[in-house]
């Protein structure tokens, strides 16, 4: 059974073909094709948790050469739910907001989708730098799928500061092979603690990955290519790039810190736990104070998530089972909400609106899509009974458990600020003056828009009810995390 | 402290994979054209490859052919950074196409005219 492993990142990664070859001269059957693969793509997610549910992680080799020099996959209960997550998102939002599709499109589409889910079940480090790489040129190929010269240059620009950070991983790679000749992950954890923790090569090794894999994170100061990118996109690939993007590449931070590097670590290198948490505190605070300064709400939002991503690597930071625990509830609530926030900036963008300022009283025309804009914002600051709430309140429980109080009073004032910028957007689509003065949808494009409209509204409300749903749930979350977690710290 | 000439004798690569590396970055941050840019890229992937490369070496180590007696270096990094070239290809190539684009809208390639212009 385990060989489902290998087809999870096989299916769109050969799949992500067809649309290319179908497109220019079936554009129906090539849509029809990518749906149908990213659907099969959730059912294997869904049949490879259903078996890590019942009998504990599945590893695979490829070629069947021995774990230490082949390539391996592993999925266990933390990698499992991500790549559950990325199948849903990929395929939730294909159907449900993907607007002008073509064939070479949704090739791209596929290949982000293999791409990320290759981070999320790669058992080999330097498998993860190919995986992160394939998942970033699909990434910046699809920013640049609106054809205009600003989508081409923020494409440009995060293709640069994309592949700095890949490559910046690569070193770190690099380090940790020079330091034990091994580059599987279960060989390298032994591997590095003979090596010893205090050695150079290893910190260097950690510190490159951190700041590799903090790139693709977006965190200060190394940010200014998310909202660029973010707000240069269509609306489809914003959201999708917004829901997993960063996302697996958190995924991969945790993965490397605590299942390569250990707690140990950790605990003998004090200055990388405060290199973690002073990133962290930064990205909160120049997240959180240029989320107040935005008046395009594309780039707003693009800040609030160099503002979650801060909170994510103080959980890191703070290294206790809770902390991590906080962290990976924090990363799946987020993308939850980046995913219907774009979405739903993509369906007031057909009206005209896409400032703050232009969401003045939307709630009237729009009361479906602003009713879930205000869930997926309570879940961002944090309020319940949204499943951001269950990860922010772990996070603030396990800084006050460590005693941190520095971190415990970062995540309350965080929230003040959150509450700031989504009271801002709240209030603007509720109370603002000016519905009528909207400008009207340009008539060209009413008659296509229609279908992918009311998709997009159906979507924005489902996930603002899988919000809702996983907050209330949130115990379940947590308990399916907890066992790796704990074997972890 | 030992020779600075012997040292750079004995890790001369490293002392080249530092500077491909240092000037590949202050390139990227520095250069006004997006091209020299990737030009600036390429020399840092460059520099981390050949520290790959630098660390399968071993002394009297020959090309690892089983047909042939030992010692031999150290195969994986190769392949590894025959893996990751493509990859570098892959990305300039991608990298070049959205230079083409940029030059076709805007008709310049330095960023600090293009910022002029307005977006």
């Amino acid at each position: 059974m385990s060989d489902l492993l290998a087809l999870l990142v096989a299916l769109p990664l050969v799949g992500a073909l067809l649309p290319l070859v179908l497109g220019a001269r079936r554009p129906g059957l090539a849509r029809a094709t990518t749906a149908a693969l990213l659907l099969g793509q959730v059912a294997l997610a869904l049949v490879v948790a259903a078996l890590v549910a019942a009998g504990g992680p599945l590893s695979y080799v490829v070629g069947g050469l021995p774990a230490a020099v082949g390539i391996g996959l592993l999925v266990d209960r933390v990698s499992a739910a991500f790549v559950l997550l990325v199948a849903v998102a990929g395929a939730g939002l294909y159907l449900g907001a993907r607007a002008d599709a073509t064939g070479p499109g949704d090739s791209l589409w596929l290949l982000l989708v293999a791409g990320l889910t290759g981070v999320c079940v790669t058992a080999d480090v330097f498998n993860l730098y190919v995986f992160l790489e394939i998942s970033g040129l699909a990434a910046y190929a699809l920013v640049a799928t609106r054809r205009t010269g600003t989508a081409a240059l923020a494409a440009l620009q995060y293709l640069l500061v994309g592949t700095v950070g890949a490559t910046f991983y690569l070193l770190g790679v690099g380090y940790m092979y020079i330091a034990t000749g091994t580059l599987a992950m279960a060989e390298l954890r032994p591997a590095l603690a003979a090596v010893g923790y205090g050695s150079p090569l290893v910190v260097a090794a950690f510190a490159f990955v951190v700041v590799g894999l903090g790139v693709k994170l977006a965190l200060f100061p190394v940010h200014a290519w998310k909202p660029d990118a973010y707000a240069a996109a269509p609306a489809d690939v914003a959201a999708l790039l917004a829901a997993l993007g960063s996302t697996v590449a958190g995924y991969a931070l945790v993965r490397l810190t605590f299942d390569v590097f250990t707690v140990g670590f950790l605990a003998a290198v004090p200055a990388a736990r405060i290199g973690l948490l002073a990133a962290g505190v930064a990205g909160v605070a120049a997240g959180g104070y240029l989320t107040l300064l935005q008046s395009d709400v594309r780039r707003l939002f693009a800040y609030s998530s160099i503002l979650q991503f801060g909170l994510v690597l103080l959980g890191v930071g703070l290294a206790t089972a809770t902390a991590v625990l906080a962290a990976l509830v924090l990363l799946v609530a987020n993308a939850l909400a980046k995913g219907g926030l774009y979405v739903a900036t993509g369906t007031l963008a057909r009206d005209g609106a896409t400032t703050v300022a232009g969401y003045a009283g939307r709630a009237r025309d729009r009361p479906a899509v602003a009713a879930s804009v205000a869930v997926a914002l309570t879940s961002l600051v944090g309020l319940p009974p949204t499943v951001g709430f269950a990860g922010k309140w772990l996070l603030a429980l396990a800084a006050v458990e460590a005693g941190a109080w520095v971190v415990a009073s970062v995540v309350l004032a965080s929230t003040m600020v959150s509450l700031a910028y989504a009271g801002r957007v709240v209030e603007r689509l509720y109370l603002g003056e000016g519905g009528d003065a909207r400008v009207p949808p340009a008539a060209t494009d009413g008659g296509a828009d229609a279908g992918p409209g009311r998709r997009a509204v159906a979507t924005v409300a489902v996930v603002a009810v899988a919000l809702v749903a996983l907050g209330l749930g949130s115990t379940l979350l947590v308990d399916w995390l907890a066992p790796v977690v704990e074997v972890w710290i | 402290m030992t020779d600075p000439l012997a040292l750079l004798a004995s890790h001369g690569a490293y002392v080249v994979y530092a500077l491909l590396v240092g000037v590949g970055l202050f390139v990227l941050v520095d250069a006004d054209s997006l091209v020299r840019k990737v030009v600036g890229l390429n020399l840092f992937q460059t520099g981390v490859f050949l520290l790959f490369v630098t660390s399968a070496f071993r002394a009297d180590g020959r090309a690892p052919l089983l047909s042939e007696p030992g010692p031999y270096v150290n195969p994986l990094p190769h392949v590894l950074i025959l893996t990751a070239i493509v990859v570098g290809v892959s990305v300039t190539a991608v990298a070049l196409a959205l230079a083409v684009r940029v030059y076709d809208e805007y008709g310049t390639l330095s960023e600090s005219a293009i910022e002029e212009v307005g977006r």
